[in-house]
């Protein structure tokens, strides 16, 4: 051994220097990443002779308590990698226009004169020069332009596009503004001064659980990741915590050591089923039946059999259980559940105020109850009924209600209870319910409770009369745990010994059980039923509103957290309104005509009434229907240019309003979506930034290249809903490329940038000042720019900023005055316009008065002067002051600070006015931490304030120990915040608690903004029962023959056809790093299609072969990865690829480029999301509407010998 | 008694969910650059696999580590008198570019500066090596959670003490199952790669046992590329000198966390001080299979033992250093609680980084097509547990299944013992006999759960602060020098040659 030695003497080791010298910096500066990841985690950047060397996680988070593990350290493998684009040859260092139409506007604007807007006039008209570029859209021949000459080009084109078809006409996609705020604020913001449309993000991502609007009238809130270290039974189902909740993932290994247990729910052997008790393979979109079973088990042993104190108790204080039906004979004779009984249907209550929207219970002495908290009472005159206290509205006496009738009933009646199970028809069961009459002032009628109805739509005999499973072990009838095997591929006995754990856990600890949902779910076309299945073991248990328990929803950045100041400044409200917001899923499905390749909805939507208008037809036909009761956004608005129909009234002395309802009425004026393929109502200039809009995010992908860019693609779908649409106007041929512009700002060449006509460089998250929030934390974290933005580029701010100026000045010629422009916006969530309608009615078919506001869109004359934007766009606008601040209807008053923060901020002065100045990036930042209730204490306190009027309940004390807590950008630069308590969010953040959601409801007594202001296990509005979805029920995966997916790509032999899944993906955030050489390096190179081996062996496909995998949408060929972990009849791509690396042409389809993995798969809306101006199911912006579903896919895969490039 | 101070470490298996933010973090500050582009100092393998290089546990092949004579003597198995000279320049057990992989990266330029054309441009792979056009065929982390699992995780050399039908049964539906194991250098106290060098190049420092290659004096022979049984020896093809990692002395030494630890975002990784007997390495290290894993606790020395305290500081080992080692979490792990184990002890080496192995969900039955779990109790039970302790055991123990088996005896005990607290679920009849049967007090699980869920940063890494000063002064520059001067002036790159 003499040969090992320790070294001890330092003369002999100054060669040591050498490392050192490499660690050494000259500066390190704390930021975070902008990537829709949830991490929102605090780096620190290290740079070193002016350039960024490497990034390293911040540790110092504030430890909130030492019996809960903390923070540190947050990050990934892919946040990690970021300092690699920086100086990457992917970086865009210079602003690029695509030659082909460089050369035509140079020409153009030669040849008039250098008349920019009527160049680029005699460019998008020309049909030749039109398909020119449009042709040229991704084939390269990028050229480096100047800024100047590129905002040149983009002013024109928003002038020309307001003066010929209308501001709405200009459109911007940016996700997730939560990941970095200031930058989705400045696009938006610009475009929303211009009177420009924004796209929806979280429901056309399907990140959006429909669920959480239809339960709790919310668009989602969920616990912090801290918060499952106190869990105490932890199912995770189609969510991948270890891979896509990397930096939370501590939380729930770190829980097990304390004694949770936790069942993870994957078809396949996911990287989260390694640290599971138990791992369920359970077969792909068949959760709702596991958990539906469930809810069979819990109901009959904790419900009836014995009645568990706690979860009976919850019940009645905390959901609709106790509610009361009514049950409507069908033809048959048979009882029919239906809408709630309302005050406005019995003589003694009719007269309440908005008594259409007070419901009742029965209390234990068999009294009619209205128990305070409902819709009529949050929209009432009198304030201080909105709350959830169990009292009697009218009198305020205090109450106990009745869950079920079964003893205080004078009879049963045989109710029908829908069983869609074959996927296609509706095989219902006839059971009899305990009922009481009613006398109502249309007669008397059967009521039951909502309760009586759930213990018979699981199947839980009470001794009733019916059709009723014999027991767990009867398959005949749904819901029981044996029958449930044969959807989910998993024994009853694991489902039965599952549900005796849960609630057995439930119970001991008052409600500490959760459920981490995610993408794997949310994806399927019935999103919403596995949802609520999962959502009502949680109710049942009583485990939603407690630390520990309830549904933890991760799927996207959703949370904003100080909203409330940043919205105004995001949408222009401080100076003007209402905003432009499209909800995207409609508005792709239709403009980039995915509808036209569609049939009718009923192949993959089994309904229970198919003669009601919502639940029969064809989705584009529902949209129209949408649209024109208000319940949902249209922008582009009408087939007509919106100045002139302002100015038409005017010059005939009509009132604007007046003017467009007759036009309508008259059928006349249509809504663009009533005739998408007008060339009058196409989008024409799309701005793109913070998003790969055109491929990560693109349903339907290869469609956006027909239909919006007009260039090459790999669709070969037919066009197949000309006989099913009766609403929409139907064109033969359709004119393809509808896009004018497609601008994109980025830091890298991705899909979305290759394909646009103009790339802006942008600066990265480590080159700009912005605010990032996440709901994974309770954390508010800065991004900092550790260097100035690198060659060319410019912050988003900078950049959206000095296109307004460019606009402006161009205005002072084209559109030197104000100008009218007429706004439609949908009946929103949160205002009155969530009680307009309690029954669907037409008024385009004479059933009802088409009144704005009501029963179709609210509509507003606003005024816009062009020559402004830029001025406005640097000056936070008087609105903000004068208005208040707040959203759900919580609204606090700021004028005095707003006065304040003149005195001590930068101000912009014009016209003899002072504003508070947005022109630096910073600037931005410091007025929303100033004037927001979760940054600044004072206005925490305003909030609840308001917050207490309204419920009747003194909030006050859980923001008074904070009223001077007061955060600038600087605090947050030097250590992480952590955001306060307000009414804004429904968790509680005071002393050590970890945020969880619904706590203030559930210990406030704080309504939830639903109907009966109760969390909702029955949905009575029409179309619900049409659908039969107003019970919780269970719906199929669609088959091959309903998606369609390969009606003309066939499957040869040698191919094989898989259920094609796109989960999130272990190198890559979307799109975001996956291009990095780091991740590909440690992945395959390429981001290859995962299948099980004994299937790859049919094909005689090995690991790391190639294959094609193709549908009617499109194809993409990559490499396989053959894996024992995936079962059979399966793939998976994860998502998103780029089609821009190492990507071979396609073998089967045209020698074209291969696509990325939206190619396969198309947009599939769900009707019934689109319901609206009734309670919880009412638009919001990213609240409500249809989903962007992918899931219910199928792909060919065959195998390629040798790829060609 | 010959103490020594040793930086030493413990990865908590079952806390790690194999996201490699740590090979990220080390690649970003030490390799990232030409020569080292294929070099992961820091790599995480998922098991059952074949790792990184590939197979590189197999030392029939690769020939690293000790073996025992017939004369129970330590020999390299890498080399010996008679071969040694010739294998200098022809080594065949050394793994080449194809066991590691040929780095690659893209033309990204293209798709910025493409021509318009017919189609759209595409940014092809290419050699970092030749510039070339490549084909793909490996990756430093090419069967990631269980990529090609029919090649690589049934190639996975600890595979080879199940039976054919337990292998084959370990990728159904019933047993299939994956856990991940980070690597890096083990900082071994008897380090093969040291011994290997025929320049001297490569030492253990005195006071902190970090095992590093000097770059002034190292001459690219790659005898210790070959002797590492961990392959965690790289050699830079541009400078000619072998790398490895070097435990981010220099961040230590300003009293952080390695960045591959400050990094970890499952916080698996705890650093601390061990005190060893120099003395017995040796003879510990000839101990037969079974027994390495405890002759190997019988090398470290009680830091609260005062012949031992009275041993440090005659060898020179400052009194911070033995108190951080009287705190030190690797100490619990390893000594007191019996939950960390070495990897691959067999290789004789003496490794100063330690595992705790990994829980796995319970096995199910899959008749006729309809999926049964276990459901015989409320936890996992080891009994049912996917991967066979023997598997472990050949990774942790050299085959000794009692070692593995009461870690996660006590891994599990903790878990009742806390869920009894806090959920009235578990009887204390129940909890006194797992606690019982694994050996543990209930003091000792409080702990274990402390440690393994609560531990801040300072608990997880606990080294005494690092006084430079001295050995500034010993390298010829006075620190008052150095105040004022170092940093200044050009800094070379270590230079090719002999």
């Amino acid at each position: 051994m003499g040969w090992i030695q320790d070294i001890f003497a330092p003369e002999q080791r100054n060669w040591e220097e050498f490392y050192r010298n490499r660690w050494a910096h000259d500066k390190v500066v704390r930021t975070t990443h902008g990537v829709n990841c949830t991490g929102s985690c605090s780096w620190n950047v290290y740079v070193k002779q002016g350039i960024v060397t490497w990034e390293m996680q911040a540790l110092d988070y504030p430890t909130f308590d030492r019996s809960i593990p903390n923070y540190e350290p947050r990050g990934c493998q892919r946040g990690i990698s970021t300092s690699w684009y920086i100086y990457s040859p992917l970086r865009i260092k210079y602003p690029y226009m695509r030659g082909a139409l460089l050369d035509l506007w140079r020409e153009a604007k030669h040849q008039h004169k250098n008349d920019p807007v009527a160049a680029w006039q005699s460019i998008t008209t020309n049909p030749d020069l039109r398909k020119r570029y449009q042709q040229a859209r991704g084939k390269g021949g990028f050229r480096r332009v100047s800024w100047r000459e590129a905002q040149e080009l983009i002013a024109a084109a928003n002038i020309y596009t307001v003066k010929k078809y209308g501001p709405d006409r200009l459109v911007g996609f940016s996700p997730i503004p939560a990941m970095s705020m200031i930058s989705y604020a400045a696009g938006a913001r610009f475009l929303q001064l211009m009177g420009g449309v924004a796209l929806s993000f979280y429901d056309w991502y399907c990140d959006l659980p429909p669920a959480s609007p239809e339960v709790w009238g919310e668009q989602t809130d969920v616990a912090e990741s801290a918060d499952w270290y106190h869990s105490k039974f932890v199912a995770t189902v189609g969510s991948n915590v270890l891979m896509t909740r990397t930096p939370d993932a501590h939380f729930l290994v770190e829980a097990r050591h304390r004694g949770a247990k936790v069942v993870v729910f994957s078809p396949d052997f996911s990287q989260t089923s390694k640290i599971a008790d138990e791992w369920i393979p359970i077969n792909q979109g068949s959760d709702t039946a596991f958990w539906m079973a469930v809810n069979h088990v819990i109901l009959k042993e904790f419900h009836v059999d014995r009645q568990a104190p706690f979860f009976q108790q919850y019940l009645r204080e905390n959901t609709d259980a106790s509610f009361l039906v009514v049950l409507n004979q069908d033809k048959k004779g048979h009882y029919r559940p239906g809408s709630l009984l309302r005050a406005a249907q019995v003589a003694g209550t009719q007269a309440e105020e908005h008594a259409e929207w007070k419901s009742f219970v029965l209390d234990q002495s068999g009294v009619l109850r209205i128990p305070s908290g409902q819709m009529g009472h949050r929209w009432q005159k009198q304030k201080g009924q909105w709350n959830i206290k169990q009292e009697d509205a009218r009198d305020g006496t205090p109450f106990e209600s009745r869950l079920t009738l079964k003893d205080c009933a004078t009879g049963t009646a045989s109710a029908y209870f829908d069983d869609f199970s074959d996927g296609h028809t509706d095989q219902g069961r006839l059971r009899h319910v305990p009922v009481i009459e009613i006398e109502t002032v249309d007669g008397p009628v059967l009521v039951t409770t909502v309760f009586d109805l759930q213990l018979a739509q699981h199947g839980v005999n009470r001794g009733f009369e019916g059709a009723w499973p014999a027991g767990y072990g009867d398959d005949t009838h749904p819901f029981t745990p044996t029958w449930q095997e044969q959807y989910t591929g998993i024994k009853a006995a694991t489902v039965i010994n599952f549900a005796r754990q849960w609630a057995a856990t439930a119970e001991k600890t008052n409600g500490k059980c959760s459920i981490i949902i995610g993408a794997g779910v949310n994806h399927w076309y019935h999103n919403n039923l596995i949802y609520r299945a999962c959502i009502n073991a949680l109710l049942f248990c009583g485990c939603v509103g407690r630390s520990g328990g309830g549904l933890n929803h991760y799927v996207g950045q959703e949370k904003l957290a100080p909203q409330a100041s940043w919205g105004p400044i995001a949408f222009g409200a401080d100076w003007s309104g209402p905003p432009r917001l499209q909800n995207a899923p409609s508005f792709h499905y239709m403009h980039s005509d995915q509808w036209r390749y569609d049939r009718k909805f009923g192949e993959m939507c089994p309904v229970s009434d198919k003669h009601h208008p919502m639940a029969e037809g064809h989705t584009a036909d529902k949209q129209a229907l949408a649209v024109r009761c208000g319940w949902l956004p249209c922008y582009p608005q009408f087939t007509e240019h919106n100045f002139k129909l302002v100015r038409d009234a005017e010059e005939r002395q009509l009132d604007p309003v007046d003017h467009v309802v007759s036009r309508l009425k008259d059928r006349s004026l249509k809504f663009a979506m009533e005739d998408v393929d007008n060339p009058a109502c196409f989008p024409r200039v799309w701005y793109i930034w913070r998003g790969n809009a055109i491929q990560a995010s693109a349903k339907g992908h290869e469609y956006f290249l027909k239909h919006y860019l007009g260039t090459h693609h790999n669709s070969i779908a037919v066009e197949q809903a000309q006989e099913d649409v009766h609403e929409v106007t139907w064109h033969d041929k359709v004119e393809l490329g509808k896009m004018d512009l497609i601008v994109d700002v980025n830091f890298r060449m991705d899909t979305s940038a290759l394909y646009s006509d103009i790339v802006l460089p942008t600066a990265s998250w480590y080159e700009k000042d912005d605010l990032s929030s996440t709901d994974m934390h309770s954390f508010i974290h800065p991004l900092q720019a550790a260097v100035p933005p690198c060659w060319e580029a410019k912050s988003d701010w900078k950049i959206f900023q000095e296109i307004a100026k460019a606009t402006s000045e161009l205005a002072e010629k084209y559109l030197p005055h104000p100008i009218k422009d007429f706004v439609c916006s949908p009946l929103l969530h949160d205002t009155p316009g969530e009680i307009a309608q309690p029954r669907i009615r037409d008024w385009a078919k004479g059933e009802c008065e088409a009144i704005p506001g009501k029963t179709m869109p609210n509509m507003k004359v606003v005024e816009r002067d062009y020559t402004k934007i830029y001025q406005k766009f640097i000056s936070l606008g008087r609105n903000f002051r004068d208005n208040g601040l707040g959203i759900h209807g919580c609204i606090y008053p700021v004028d005095d600070l707003y006065d304040q923060y003149l005195l001590d901020h930068p101000v912009e002065a014009w016209e003899g006015e002072q504003y508070p100045s947005l022109r630096q990036d910073r600037s931005v930042c410091e007025a929303i931490l100033h004037f927001a209730a979760e940054t600044n204490g004072e206005l925490a306190c305003r909030a609840y304030e308001t917050e207490s009027h309204k419920t009747g309940i003194d909030h006050s004390h859980l923001a008074a120990a904070n009223r001077n807590v007061r955060y600038t950008f600087a605090d947050l630069c030097s250590q992480p915040r952590r955001l306060l308590t307000t009414p804004f969010w429904t968790g509680i953040t005071n002393g050590s608690r970890t945020y969880s959601a619904y706590c203030q409801n559930v210990e406030e007594r704080i309504p939830w903004r639903t109907l009966t202001g109760r969390q909702h296990t029955y949905f009575d509005h029409e179309a619900y029962v049409a659908y039969g979805e107003h019970l919780p029920t269970f719906k199929p995966r669609a088959d091959l023959r309903t998606t369609r997916d390969l009606d003309v790509t066939g499957a040869e032999p040698g191919s094989l056809v898989l259920n094609y899944l796109t989960p999130h993906g272990k190198w890559h955030i979307h799109s975001t790093f996956g291009d990095t050489l780091r991740m590909e390096t440690l992945s395959r190179g390429i981001e290859p299609f995962w299948m099980n081996e004994h299937d790859a062996g049919l094909l005689g496909i090995h690991d790391n072969d190639w294959v094609e995998a193709l549908n009617d949408h499109g194809t993409v060929v990559t490499r396989a990865c053959v894996s024992a972990r995936i079962p059979r009849g399966i793939c998976f791509i994860y998502h998103a690829t780029e089609r821009t690396i190492g990507n071979p042409k396609s073998q089967h389809r045209g020698n074209r480029r291969g696509g990325g993995h939206n190619s396969l798969t198309r947009a599939r809306l769900k009707p019934l999301f689109m319901i609206g101006g009734y309670a919880q199911f009412s638009y919001g912006f990213n609240y409500w509407g249809p989903q962007g579903v992918n899931r219910d896919t199928f792909v060919v895969v065959r195998k390629i010998d040798k790829p060609v490039w | 008694m010959n103490v020594r101070a040793h930086v030493s470490m413990v990865f908590h298996l079952d806390k790690c969910i194999g996201c490699h933010t740590c090979s990220v973090a080390c690649k970003n500050i030490w390799t990232d650059r030409p020569g080292a582009e294929y070099m992961w100092w820091n790599n995480v393998e998922t098991k059952p696999g074949t790792g990184y290089p590939t197979r590189w546990e197999d030392q029939l092949n690769y020939k690293g580590g000790w073996e025992l004579n017939d004369k129970r003597e330590l020999k390299l198995r890498s080399q010996n008198k008679s071969n040694y000279f010739q294998k200098l320049f022809y080594n065949p057990n050394q793994p080449g570019l194809d066991e590691y992989y040929e780095p690659w990266t893209y033309r990204y330029s293209d798709l910025i500066d493409a021509p318009e054309g017919h189609d759209q441009p595409t940014a092809r792979p290419i050699s970092q090596i030749t510039g070339e056009d490549i084909d793909i065929q490996a990756g430093p982390n090419w069967d990631d959670d269980l990529g090609g699992s029919p090649v690589y995780a049934e190639n996975d050399p600890n595979l080879d003490v199940l039976t054919e039908d337990e292998r084959r049964v370990l990728l159904e539906v019933e047993q299939i199952t994956m856990m991940y194991l980070p690597r890096i250098c083990n900082h071994c106290a008897n380090p093969s790669c040291v011994a290997s060098c025929p320049s001297g190049a490569l030492y253990k420092r005195g006071e902190d046992g970090i095992v590093l290659v000097n770059q002034d004096t190292c001459r690219g022979w790659r005898a210790c590329v070959a002797a590492c049984p961990y392959k965690k020896v790289y050699y830079n093809w541009k400078t000619g000198k072998s790398e490895k990692c070097i435990l981010c002395y220099p961040r230590i030494e300003t009293g952080q966390p390695p960045a591959c630890f400050h990094s970890c975002v499952g916080r698996i990784r705890y650093m601390g001080v061990l005190l060893y007997d120099a003395d017995r390495v040796e003879e510990a290290m000839k101990a037969p299979e079974e027994s390495l894993v405890e002759s190997q606790r019988s090398v470290l020395l009680d830091p609260f033992d005062p012949a031992v305290i009275a041993g440090a500081e005659a060898n020179g080992i400052s009194p911070k250093f033995v108190e951080a080692a009287q705190k030190s979490p690797v100490w619990n792990y390893v000594m007191k609680w019996k939950l960390a184990l070495p990897l691959h002890p067999e290789f004789r080496t003496l490794p100063m980084l330690y595992y705790v192995p990994p829980l796995l969900p319970v096995s199910g039955r899959a008749g006729d097509g309809i999926y049964e779990q276990n459901a015989s109790e409320f936890f996992s039970s080891l009994d049912n547990a996917r991967l066979p302790i023997r598997y472990l055991a050949s990774l942790f123990s050299a085959g000794n299944e009692k070692a593995v088996h009461d870690v996660m005896k006590r891994q599990m005990a903790v878990r009742y013992y806390k869920r009894a607290q806090d959920v009235d679920d578990v009887s204390t009849e129940k909890v006194r006999a797992v606690l019982r049967e694994a050996g543990i007090t209930e003091q000792e699980a409080e702990e274990i759960y402390r440690m393994t869920t609560l531990a801040q940063l300072n608990d997880r890494y606990v080294m005494p602060p690092i006084q430079r000063e001295e050995n500034i002064a010993g390298s010829g520059c006075s620190p008052e020098m150095c105040k004022g001067s170092c940093g200044l002036g050009a800094i070379t790159a270590p230079a090719r040659g002999l």
